[in-house]
């Protein structure tokens, strides 16, 4: 699948394309076939995301995987800061992604 | 340490109000983000893996007490409570938001303090040695010159689009612990033979890409001419560095391009015309400056003996410390570096004790060295078990200076957006494991350094032992290189064949080591054995 | 394109030439030719032998990360060009100040600039640490009188 990824201007936060908004979660990003320019032009100029860009992605059983490392571990946090990661409770959390 | 008077106040406070204005005018979506990134990139806020970052310039990494308090103060306030120091001397904050940023400037202008220019196609801060103005070898204080650089860089009109970064560091010893000759510019200050002072300019060193070692372009540069040869030599970068490929864009490239003796002719031919139009400061200003950086009222009388009772404070006194000048005192290092901790975090907490303590033991200064640790220049010997039981107690007593454990590493994968493989969990498995295992004890100096990417923010080329992460495939992977050298004898490293994933790397170090251990001869350390015996033992462990 | 006159954006009292600019190639050859446009690979020194015919140098900014005409500009200044220096092509507000310090007196930016913002980058620098081509005394002589 393709999703979508960027950064919230404001804040910086790390977010993903739901199908309506900006999630700050990767297990929300929504598939967009072949709208990614479109939508990416669209909420750029918006300015509602900032430095968005598609990316591959597959569903597996725990949820949308980004194929490549660093979009993981975007989607979580710094591996070696478990506690300021998005599960900070997770103690497999940082294994799954790398 | 330099004070700003109320002209480099206002300078700061106007830029300040600039960044202020040019955020205001993003959020309201008159500038694009192709337009706004070069100008938040010159105030030092990247867009980072995780968030906004924000790098503040800490110029030739000198700060007093109230300075690295503020630090830590801005990262309770407008971070997670934590802040990672930099091979340039510098601090970055890992988790800003936009908005912030304009009063994170305004805190810092409060403190003399900056993020000016600390990225971009423009000078960058000016690096120095963390031993200025302390160490017993050097010939004069280079910090003045630094400062007078610093000046002359910032707001520069005419070299704020430059093909590519500019990174300038000062010295002013035989022995080199900036890293001097890896810099666009480095610059020692010597005596000629009739006792005059002046400065050799070394053009086109830099690691990254294609690492090169700078050349000496001119030996003797008088010091009332600094600014006015440094101008020459920015203005034939910027006139014929290389546009058209961002990685052959460096000084460097445009040095080896036209060999050294064609790069400093020309120079030699646009300094000839500059310096008619009479642009140098005048040395009064020299002066002015140099007077902030007289020696401390140091204590005539303080005791040259040092208790070494308590075996653990012996250790790290052997360890963390630096011959000072003056008799009786020492400049302590506190390492960035615990056994598997994050090279070079701090946290605010840290940041504020590290302010105590300079202010209580260190005539109110510290130092941000380029491996990223902590300096207190000028510490009486009688205070210096008291100062180490204070660091001990907060996780900053670590006696692992320029040990195997001591690691420079890029932040890598874990937080920037350029990186390959991460580069700090290699980092805390070396440490941990040669922890572990002993081996740290017995190494004696290791340098070794871990760079996420080809950038080489981590100095990988110039480690004893260097470790450079690759993407393979999607999937992390390291290159281990040997020699490297950022001291006086500079050399870069060599790439030992192919690389290694995550536990194969450690692994990999591990072997390296061994082979050194089994070849040393007296007083040998790693990096004279390797010279000694060359690449071909390494392999042969390695790769069998 | 903006005509300079028209928006605010030139700095100077005498009356703008109307002559079309040409190429250095051109300029040289054509005796007559008092404009010459300059391109940021061009080496400016060039127009040196013929600054006393020259009237306006336009020095293009095809992108404004280009910083090569600021050196052009500061070269002509320090070479005794007294005419008009104009950046054109991709000159924006927060470049201003800077083209202005090294010699620029008028500005013809492919997008039109808002006023109150070309004001406020104008009037932001109380001062400056350099000498350069705009005649400001810079700190470091102020500082000692
Ligand atoms: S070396 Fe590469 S990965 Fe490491 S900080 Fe620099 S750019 Fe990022």
């Amino acid at each position: 699948m393709k999703i979508l990824t960027g950064n919230d201007l404001k804040t910086g936060a790390v977010t993903w394309w739901d199908g309506t908004g900006w999630s700050l979660h990767v297990a929300d990003a929504a598939d967009v076939g072949d709208d990614a320019d479109a939508i990416l032009a669209r909420e750029e100029a918006a300015r509602r995301v900032n430095a968005a860009y598609a990316i591959e992605a597959e569903l597996t059983a725990s949820g949308v995987r980004p194929a490549h490392i660093k979009d993981r571990i975007r989607g979580l946090g710094p591996t070696v800061r478990p506690d300021l990661t998005l599960k900070p409770e997770d103690p497999d959390a940082v294994r799954e992604v790398i | 340490m330099y004070q700003y008077d109320h002209y480099d106040q206002a300078m700061v406070d106007a830029r300040v109000a600039e960044f202020r204005d040019q955020c205001q005018r993003r959020l309201e979506g008159k500038l694009t983000e192709d337009q706004f990134k070069p100008l938040r990139l010159m105030n030092g806020l990247y867009l980072q893996l995780h968030a906004y970052m924000l790098r503040v310039a800490i110029p030739y990494g000198t700060l007093s007490g109230a300075q690295m308090r503020a630090l830590g103060n801005i990262a309770d306030k407008f971070d997670r409570k934590y802040g990672h120091f930099t091979t340039r001397q510098n601090i970055q904050y890992n988790w800003i938001k936009l908005e912030d940023a304009p009063d994170i400037l305004a805190d810092l202008a409060k403190v003399e303090m900056h993020a000016i220019q600390t990225s971009g196609n423009c000078i960058r801060n000016i690096s120095s040695d963390h031993f200025a103005g302390a160490a017993a070898d050097e010939i004069i204080d280079p910090r003045p010159y630094a400062e007078l650089l610093r000046q002359w860089s910032s707001f520069h009109p005419e070299f704020s689009y430059l093909p590519r970064k500019f990174k300038i560091a000062v010295i002013a010893s035989e022995t080199d612990r900036a890293a001097m000759r890896l810099h666009d510019i480095g610059i020692n200050i010597v005596r000629n033979d009739a006792g005059e002072l002046g400065a050799a300019f070394y053009v086109g060193g830099g690691m990254g890409r294609t690492p090169m070692i700078a050349p000496l372009i001119n030996g003797f540069v008088p010091l009332d001419q600094l600014i006015t040869y440094s101008e020459a030599c920015l203005r034939v970068y910027n006139r014929y560095g290389r546009r058209d490929n961002k990685y052959k864009a460096r000084v460097k490239i445009l040095v080896h391009e036209l060999g050294a003796e064609e790069y400093t002719r020309q120079v030699e031919e646009e300094f000839a015309l500059l310096i008619a139009q009479s642009i140098e400061p005048p040395f009064a200003e020299l002066e002015r400056i140099r007077t902030y950086f007289d020696e401390p009222a140091f204590d005539a009388d303080a005791s040259d003996e040092l208790d070494r009772t308590d075996p653990d404070f012996a250790v790290w006194s052997d360890r963390n410390t630096h011959p000072h000048k003056t008799p009786g005192y020492v400049s302590a290092v506190i390492s960035l570096k615990p056994v598997g901790g994050i090279p070079g975090d701090a946290t605010a907490d840290q940041m504020r004790l590290m302010a105590e303590l300079a202010e209580q033991y260190s005539f109110d200064e510290c130092r941000v060295t380029h491996t990223q640790n902590i300096v207190l220049p000028h510490v009486r010997k009688a205070d210096l078990f008291a100062l180490w039981q204070k660091l001990d107690a907060a996780g900053l007593g670590t006696p692992n200076l320029d040990q195997v454990g001591d690691i420079i590493a890029c932040p890598g994968l874990d937080y920037c957006s350029l990186a390959n493989a991460r580069s700090i969990p290699i980092a805390q498995q070396i440490s941990q494991r040669f922890h572990a295992n002993g081996k740290g004890e017995i190494l004696g100096e290791l340098k070794l350094k871990i760079s996420g990417c080809i950038n080489a923010c981590g100095h990988h080329h110039a480690g004893h032992i260097g470790i450079l992460g690759v993407d393979k495939k999607g999937v992390e992977n390291y290159q281990l290189s040997l020699g490297g050298s950022e001291a006086e004898d500079t050399s870069l490293g060599k790439i030992t064949g192919r690389g290694f994933d995550e536990a194969g790397i450690v692994d990999a170090v591990e072997t390296s080591v061994d082979v050194y251990l089994a070849q040393r001869q007296d007083g040998e350390r790693f990096l004279d054995t390797y010279r000694r015996i060359g690449m071909e033992p390494f392999k042969e462990a390695l790769y069998g | 394109m903006v005509d300079p006159a028209q928006n605010g954006l030139r700095f100077r009292t005498d009356a703008p030439v109307s002559d079309p600019a040409v190429t250095v190639e051109a300029f040289a050859e054509q005796t007559n030719a008092l404009a010459v446009r300059i391109e940021p690979g061009e080496d400016v020194r060039l127009l040196l032998p013929f600054l006393d015919r020259l009237r306006l140098v336009e020095v293009n900014f095809p992108s404004f990360g280009d910083g090569r005409g600021y050196s052009a500009a500061r070269i002509l200044r320090e070479a005794g060009y007294t005419g008009e220096l104009r950046a054109v092509g991709d000159v924006l507000v927060d470049q201003i100040a800077y083209m202005k310090r090294c010699g620029f007196d008028a500005f013809q930016p492919d997008e039109l600039l808002d006023r109150g913002d070309v004001e406020n980058a104008l009037s932001r620098w109380p001062d400056v640490y350099q000498p350069t081509a705009d005649g400001r005394v810079p700190i470091w002589n102020l500082r000692h009188g």
